[in-house]
């Protein structure tokens, strides 16, 4: 049964890729569209049902001829890459091709025969997870798709409109995302994993403006670069006899897996936009909203965390993991305080997104069972609530044609479902009780616990502060009211309003089931591994509830203050100048103004370039330490 | 492990004492400025007055964010009291100032706004040590839960005098006292008009009041825990540490805000470590 | 009922004045006479304010302003006029930009001459203020506002 159930989630999307490739832009397509992204959530959901409680399976499947197919889209890829390299004259991306190519093909003639495997499927709770965030958001955000690229082809008319392919590499890349979780085969990991990189590049290009184009080059550098690291680690395998298996390699542990871990750690590294290589999900921002929203909640970034989370009891206790422990701590604390220069909300969702995943990552790379059982959570929560955020951020864009957060206040009137909306939004990202704080709750717990804590246990206190900093002032900002605006809400599409509706339904429901998730799917997997297991105990749980109980019910109290009819309004305190509703007031000599409130930025403590620069080099440095750690030992061996 | 009748017990009194304690910090810092002062209950009749006065507003839903600064500002104080576990106190008091930053986002006013903005930093520049302090807690006592922190044998003061030296240090911000009161204090001061609080009126204002008065007692709380081995010694560890603050309040002129950031987050840093790493060092070998 | 009276918060506005009587108001705080023995505090801001006293006289710039700052200030509220120019002008009151005292604008309820006034005049007058403030509480309630 999950065999089949595996190869319908891969294999679906796929199909539904093709039919969008060859549909024209009819409401057939938009049909198909909304069938499938219900029926791989579904087939998700269906997944969890039938396979929750039972553990870690292997699935036998062949690996001829799917191995094959494989090797050949491989080398279309490189052939499509090599052609794109040469055609916007990107030598370094025709360097890298070429050099991941050759290590490839390598492997698959010298070795990859001598290591046939039959199980090559596999699934266990944390692919569950996996496949319920990729197939549940990642479809939620294909459907919100079909009316954004509309409106968003009529706003930008210059742009070609080349809606057939964004769509069949969308479900292409939910097809790979599949695939990445469900391979127990290294291969055919690398393979889904290319294809990853190669969609994150196409739709990156999408608009093909020349901004476009080199962020889209930028990305490929970089995970083309990952992807050197991962064949490495296939070669190391094939040259060291190391089982090819996923489940068997991590079994093998440190002596026997560890060279591969770090290369496939840094391979993680880069799809998780971790500095130094942070720039290019901020250079992905040129592409339209749902792209972003797939790669920063569901998808791409997601795939980089997975990897290292999996290879986490490789990496736990060694000096290399401690090295991808602090380019992790490093990443969440400076992105952070990067965001907090950032008007821009997409650019400062995207600081927020790798500050997260920098957490994700130090968790990974301290790879204690408490750490890895905080690593998932903070992925579950992340994902809901980001693509939320960047869903919502794209409608707001469209109606206020601004993506400015300044531009944001007065949304409560102007657009009260999604403003409220973004609210749970943000407050799922940073307040208790909601998801996020308890996860980072979780990994400040497990940081305490670890050799050499207590630099993490500074990251995370002094990145928690900064972290309340950035949100606090975006909520503040959307309730802000200076004028009598008038709603315009009506204007959103039924559509994107309804996908936001349920992802908004999502965050508050992963909050309130959470103690559910940790205990049926996250407490399993790490006690399969580890043969341990952590709690937040059940007393933190009902006060967690509870505290989510409060504040549902408080909005009721404004049912007793909303109506003012017995109060008296008074204005707000302009030093005694008379102002008008609408913030108009005399100013010195007697000029008319009008009243402008704007947040506070900080640049002149938390610079985006400074930091940058400190960030760059410090993890330049602990990649090169890292990568060092294990080529040394070999060479001297 | 977590004994709800103290939290209760904490909802009901703490006002009380914290309004005394007002009353207290007024009165003595009156007689430091060479004034008779208020009378102790003076902070009571304040409280009173305010929710005698006309119900007026500016925007209509400040009234309910207002209402969660109190509602959860109480709750965490109840949780700390309860003996609950630390951090989960210090999220829900960060949660419950965040109600108050958005109150005074709502009411769209200049001050307010400045007010709001001051407010995050104060909480940005508080927020690591407060942290560190029940990690501290945690290292030398081996549990997160007040219950048991409280209930450990020995002087963590001496296991933890660099995180008691930061923990004072960023207790003046707390406090809303000078140095470091960018945000709004109890003074008669006037800058920027009272921040957060400016454009709030009877009832509200009370409510925010009483919000200061739970939020003193709990930190009071949290200052015991450092001296709960001896309660003797902590009653009078307590009142000198508050004294302390006092002075300091009448004998600093308020800072920038880049200052009482930058500062407060070194001296979290420098003392936090120095202190902690003996914890790590020790555990290795 | 009590807490109106050992409360009283005030907010000081200084019109069109010589600053004499400003100087005296600041005077109160001093530790000669510390108001807030009295529970009076100065709030320089009129929604937390429940007197609002004003010296100097009016003009036409501070017109709106005093309006102002009387519209914001929450119910019951009780405005002094402190000083002979705020009480009618004073000896500015024939110049050409003085409206005279402060009656002009708002409804005054305690008026304290002199010139300047003086701090036991100005602690004298806001007593008599609380009696007022009290007054217009206990019809507030009967009306039940
Ligand atoms: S009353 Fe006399 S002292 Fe007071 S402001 Fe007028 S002129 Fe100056």
């Amino acid at each position: 049964m999950s065999l089949e159930l595996l190869l319908f989630l891969i294999l679906f999307p796929l199909l539904t890729a093709v039919l969008c490739l060859v549909l024209p832009d009819h409401p057939i397509r938009r049909w198909v569209i909304r069938v499938s992204g219900v029926l791989i959530g579904a087939g998700a959901v269906y997944l969890l049902v039938t396979s929750y409680d039972s553990g870690m399976r292997l699935i036998d499947v062949p690996h001829e001829p799917v191995g094959m197919i494989m090797q050949v889209i491989v080398l279309a890829i490189a052939l499509l890459v090599l052609y794109l390299g040469v055609r916007y004259r990107k030598p370094l991306a025709v360097g890298l091709i070429l050099v991941q190519t050759a290590l490839v093909q390598y492997f698959e003639f010298q070795y990859a025969p001598g290591l046939a495997m039959e199980a090559n499927l596999f699934v266990d709770e944390f692919s569950i997870i996996m496949a319920l965030i990729i197939g549940v958001i990642g479809s939620l955000i294909c459907i919100y798709a079909i009316s954004y690229m509309r409106c968003y082809h009529e706003h930008h008319p210059e742009i070609e409109d080349r809606r057939r392919s964004f769509f069949f590499i969308m479900f292409v890349f939910l097809s790979a995302m599949f695939g990445i979780v469900f391979s127990n085969n290294l291969l055919w990991f690398f393979f889904f994993w290319e294809v990853t990189t190669l969609a994150s590049f196409l739709l990156i290009g999408y608009t093909r403006t020349e901004e476009a184009t080199n962020n889209a080059f930028l990305a490929l550098h970089m995970n083309l670069l990952g992807g050197i690291g991962f064949a490495l680690a296939l070669l190391y395998i094939g040259v060291t006899g190391a089982p090819l298996g996923l489940d068997r390699l991590v079994e093998g542990g440190a002596a026997v897996a560890l060279v591969p871990a770090v290369l496939i750690a840094f391979a993680g590294l880069t799809k998780s936009a971790q500095l130094p290589f942070s720039s290019w999900l901020l250079g992905a921002m040129v592409a339209p909203t749902p792209v972003s929203a797939l790669l920063h909640s569901s998808t791409m970034v997601k795939a980089g965390v997975y990897a290292i989370i999996k290879f986490a009891p490789v990496l736990s206790g060694t000096v290399p993991g401690l090295m991808v422990a602090l380019v992790g701590g490093t990443t969440f604390f400076l992105a952070s305080a990067m965001a907090i220069t950032q008007s821009n909300a997409k650019r400062m969702l995207a600081y927020s997104t790798i500050a997260n995943l920098g957490l994700v990552v130090a968790c990974g790379g301290i790879g204690t069972y408490e750490a890895v059982w905080a690593a998932i959570l903070l992925i579950v929560f992340h994902a809901v609530a980001k693509s939320l955020l960047f869903l919502s951020v794209g409608t707001v864009e469209h109606q206020i044609h601004s993506r400015d957060i300044e531009d944001m206040d007065g949304l409560i009137v102007k657009m009260p479902r999604v403003a409220a909306m973004i609210l749970i939004g943000i407050t799922g990202m940073f307040l208790a009780p909601f998801g996020m704080l308890i996860s980072k709750w979780a990994s400040l717990r497990a940081f305490i616990d670890a050799p050499g804590g207590l630099v993490f246990v500074l990251l995370i206190a002094f990145g928690s502060g900064v972290t309340l900093f950035f949100w606090a002032k975006w909520l503040g900002r959307l309730i802000t009211r200076p004028l009598d605006e008038e709603n315009i809400e009506g204007r959103v599409k039924t559509e994107e309003i309804s996908v936001l509706f349920a992802l908004s339904a999502l965050v508050i429901g992963v909050c309130l089931l959470f103690p559910r998730i940790a205990h049926s799917l996250v407490e399993p997997y790490v006690l399969s591994i580890y043969g341990m297991v952590t709690q937040l105990g059940q007393d933190n749980e009902i006060i967690m509830i509870l505290m989510l109980a409060m504040i549902l019910v408080l909005p009721l109290t404004m049912l007793y203050f909303g109506n003012g009819r017995d109060r008296r309004k008074l204005d707000v305190y302009m030093s005694g100048r008379a102002t008008t509703p609408d913030m108009h007031f005399k100013g010195s000599a007697g000029i008319d103004r009008q009243l402008s409130l704007h947040n506070y930025y900080l640049e002149g403590y938390f610079g985006e370039g400074k930091l940058m620069r400190i960030g760059v080099a410090v993890s330049v440095l602990l990649v090169l330490t890292m990568l060092e750690l294990i080529v040394v030992p070999g060479v001297l061996a | 492990m977590i004994a709800w009748l103290y939290g209760i017990a904490f909802v009901i009194l703490a006002p009380l004492l914290g309004g005394l304690v007002a009353g207290i910090d007024r009165r003595v810092t009156a007689r430091m400025q060479g004034r008779v002062g208020p009378p102790i209950l003076q902070s009571f009749y304040d409280v009173g007055k305010l929710f005698e006065k006309e119900r007026a507003y500016v925007r209509a839903s400040q009234n309910f964010y207002i209402l969660g600064y109190l509602i959860f500002i109480a709750f965490s104080g109840a949780l700390f009291f309860a003996g609950g576990d630390l951090l989960l106190v210090i999220f829900a008091l960060t949660l419950s100032h965040i109600f108050l930053v958005i109150g005074a986002y709502s009411v769209t006013s200049p001050y307010a706004l400045i007010g709001a903005e001051r407010e995050l930093i104060q909480l940005m520049a508080v927020e690591p040590m407060i942290i560190l302090v029940s990690v501290g807690f945690y290292l030398a006592s081996g549990s997160f839960y007040v219950s048991e922190i409280a209930a450990y044998g020995g002087p963590l003061i001496l296991l933890l005098p660099g995180v008691f030296i930061g923990f004072f240090y960023a207790l003046t911000m707390k406090l809303r006292k000078s140095p470091f009161d960018i945000a709004t204090c109890h003074h008669a001061h006037q800058e920027i008009v009272k921040g957060v609080t400016t454009e709030f009126s009877g009832s509200t204002l009370g409510m925010v009041e009483i919000a200061h008065w739970y939020e003193a007692v709990l930190l009071i709380g949290i200052t015991w825990l450092f001296f709960a081995w001896n309660p003797l010694v902590a009653v009078v560890a307590v009142a000198l540490v508050y004294l302390a603050e006092i002075f300091i309040d009448n004998t600093t002129a308020r800072a920038k805000w880049g200052f009482a950031l930058g500062s407060i987050w070194l001296v979290t840093l420098v003392s936090t470590v120095a202190n902690l790493a003996v914890f790590y060092i020790g555990g290795m070998a | 009922m009590a807490y109106m009276k050992r409360s009283p918060w005030i907010i000081h506005y200084d019109g069109s004045s010589c600053n004499g009587c400003d100087i005296e108001v600041l005077a109160c705080l001093t530790p000669l006479y510390d108001v807030e023995r009295f529970g009076i505090i100065n709030t320089g801001n009129p929604k937390h304010a429940d007197i609002f006293v004003v010296t100097g006289s009016v003009n036409e710039q501070g017109r709106q302003v005093i309006r102002n700052i009387y519209d914001q200030m929450p119910e019951p509220k009780v405005v002094a006029a402190f000083g002979i120019c705020a009480c009618s002008g004073g000896i500015f009151r024939e110049c050409y930009n003085v409206d005279g005292g402060i009656d002009q604008v708002i409804p005054v309820d305690v008026y304290i001459p002199g010139c300047p006034v003086r701090p036991e005049q100005i602690i004298d007058g806001i007593v008599r203020a609380l009696g007022v403030l009290e007054e217009k509480l206990a019809k507030m309630k009967e009306d039940g506002r």
